[in-house]
């Protein structure tokens, strides 16, 4: 994308012209949180002023076209993940929630004592921690697999480590602190060599990557709505209609149903079976609204517009004395870019950065394992995405430089 | 000044690479972790009584400089000060960086007031407090039944 293009995009989305702490806002946090554009804003307000009512209930005009919105966004979602049968889209309250759907339905019923769940060690809380709880409950075994040297997913180590008790590989798709891309076909044919279920997180690839889960070989993946420019509250699991529909449900209630006796019930088919009561329709709508933002901005320029970014902030980061990168080079890593600055814990870096209008996250992203594997305790992140400016990157980095500076004399001699 | 140079004007700075106060008491009379889960920072407080009397105070663990100049402050501020006295001085502390109290009477921990202009740094500040909380709460519950002790046999 050209800076016309992103200065043109930058239109849609109104937060950007505020200012933070006297200075226009740098908002370099869309990994966390990524903004929404009018295009959102206004599919949601307009479906509250004009459509909204209970979906998939009412025999009135505004249920069926609030049911016709709602289903309509989980097509769009599916078309979104190339997965064409809509009945895979499960809509939940966001990735999160769809790995833990994915535990619970799919773990609870198919694992038992001495299976394993194999992830690697850069995945994000949200695919470690619905494993760990499957672990407590069914004696299941989860297990890391390390990074390669050049800090990518070691395919080959990959491959040892799936064994004849893998039931399920859970990897990242684009990694919430490196910013990798992962290969996705061939991580998807080793677990299903093993007979094992291929299960991926895409919470960051959703907003930057084309995603095409049939052609990958993917048996479930995960976003969140708030991460493409949609709503918080909402995100989608997807996953091959043929397993979805042989797994028990999740959450009980109204919706999911096919048949309640006072003591018992039946279920609906698949997607309504996972979706116990109302769902949060506004967001599904708003969320089909930025789906077609992004389809219609283009996948491939926005991966561009964030390696590009990325080349330019890690060339520049590299360059500033004291200033630690981390993740490899390369074609695959988009707009996430983890640094530290010697001497200077990341917190403190984020606190001088929002001085200035720059907003970054600070901490250890929601990847305790990875940070040990990195050898730290945390590290400031900053994220682009389709709406970040060359410029914006040039005042991080500059900043970044002087903030060196200003925090020195953490840097002098201990005093006692 | 600038919410951020008021923060971290001399004292936080100067206290967050103090190293007086850091270390581990080995025995300890109290022995206390603190974590703050949503950024990693973790803390290890160590007390030595002398009667009812803090006779000396540590810390160790990572954080930020205003986590660690929190602590630092700390240690340096209960030393010598009786358990009550260090109980009434957590609450002033902690309500002065919610920003529900004054810093008149604290001394060099009133520098600590200026957390109140950067809210999303007041947990960051609070770590310490809420550590020495926990020890003198856990303290004050072994002292009724002490922990790990089988119950009295009939």
């Amino acid at each position: 994308m050209t800076d016309h293009d992103v200065a043109r995009l930058r239109r849609d989305f109104p937060i950007l012209e505020r200012r933070v702490n006297d200075r226009p806002l740098v908002y370099l946090d869309s990994a966390a949180s990524a903004q929404a554009p009018l295009q959102v804003l206004e599919a949601v307000d307009g479906y509250r002023r004009r459509h909204h009512a209970n979906v998939h209930r009412g025999a009135h005009t505004l249920s069926a076209e609030a049911t016709e919105l709602y289903e309509g966004a989980r097509a769009r979602v599916a078309r979104f993940l190339g997965a064409g049968d809509p009945r895979g889209v499960v809509f939940t309250r966001n990735a999160t929630e769809a790995i833990n759907l994915v535990a619970h339905a799919y773990g609870r019923s198919r694992l038992n004592a001495g299976d394993e769940v194999l992830v690697t060690v850069a995945e994000h809380h949200a695919n470690l921690v619905p494993w760990h709880l499957l672990a407590l409950d069914r004696g299941v075994v989860v297990r890391g697999v390390p990074l390669g040297p050049d800090q990518r997913v070691d395919l080959d180590a990959m491959r040892a480590a799936i064994g004849p008790r893998t039931r399920i590989v859970a990897t990242f798709h684009v990694s919430n602190v490196l910013g990798v891309r992962q290969a996705l076909r061939p991580l998807a044919d080793a677990a299903h060599a093993a007979g094992a279920l291929f299960v991926v997180d895409g919470a960051q690839a959703a907003p930057h990557v084309p995603i095409d889960v049939l052609a990958a070989g993917v048996d479930a993946y995960a976003f969140s709505g708030h991460k493409v420019g949609g709503p918080t509250g909402i995100g989608a699991l997807w996953m091959r209609p043929d397993v979805l529909e042989t797994l028990p449900p999740f959450l009980g209630g109204g919706e999911m149903i096919r048949r309640v006796e006072v003591d018992r019930s039946t279920y609906a088919d698949i997607p309504m079976r996972f979706e116990a009561g109302t769902p949060a329709i506004a967001e599904a709508v708003g969320l089909a609204a930025a789906l077609d933002y992004l389809d219609a901005v283009g996948l491939e320029a926005i991966w561009e517009h964030d390696r590009a970014l990325a080349r330019r902030a890690l060339a520049a980061l590299r360059g500033v004395d004291g200033v630690t990168t981390y993740g490899p080079d390369g074609d695959d890593r988009g707009g996430i870019v983890p640094f530290n600055v010697d001497g200077v814990h990341p917190h403190d870096i984020a606190s001088f950065l929002d001085a200035e209008g720059i907003a970054v996250r600070a901490g250890h992203h929601c990847a305790q394992p990875l940070m040990r594997a990195l050898g730290v305790d945390a590290t400031a992140r900053a994220s682009f995405w389709l709406y970040t400016t060359e410029a914006e990157v040039d005042a991080f980095v500059d900043a970044v430089a002087r903030s060196r500076a200003f925090f020195a004399p953490l840097r002098a001699e201990a005093a006692t | 000044m600038s919410a951020l140079a008021q923060m971290y004007q001399g004292a936080i700075l100067e206290h967050a690479r103090r190293t007086r106060h850091r270390g581990v008491l080995d025995p300890a009379d109290a022995r206390q972790e603190g974590i703050n889960p949503s950024c990693g920072d973790e803390l290890l407080l160590t007390l030595r009584l002398d009667g009812e009397r803090v006779a000396a105070a540590r810390y160790d663990g990572k954080g930020c400089a205003i986590s660690q100049a929190s602590a630092s402050l700390m240690a340096e501020a209960i030393e010598g000060r009786s358990l009550d006295e260090v109980a009434a001085l957590v609450a002033h502390v902690r309500a002065m960086i919610q920003g529900e109290g004054t810093h008149a009477d604290l001394g060099e921990l009133a520098v600590l007031e200026g957390v109140r202009r950067l809210p999303a740094r007041v947990k960051c500040a609070a770590l310490a407090w809420t550590t020495l909380e926990a020890a003198l709460a856990s303290r004050a519950r072994g002292l009724d039944a002490p922990a790990g002790d089988p119950p009295p046999e009939d």
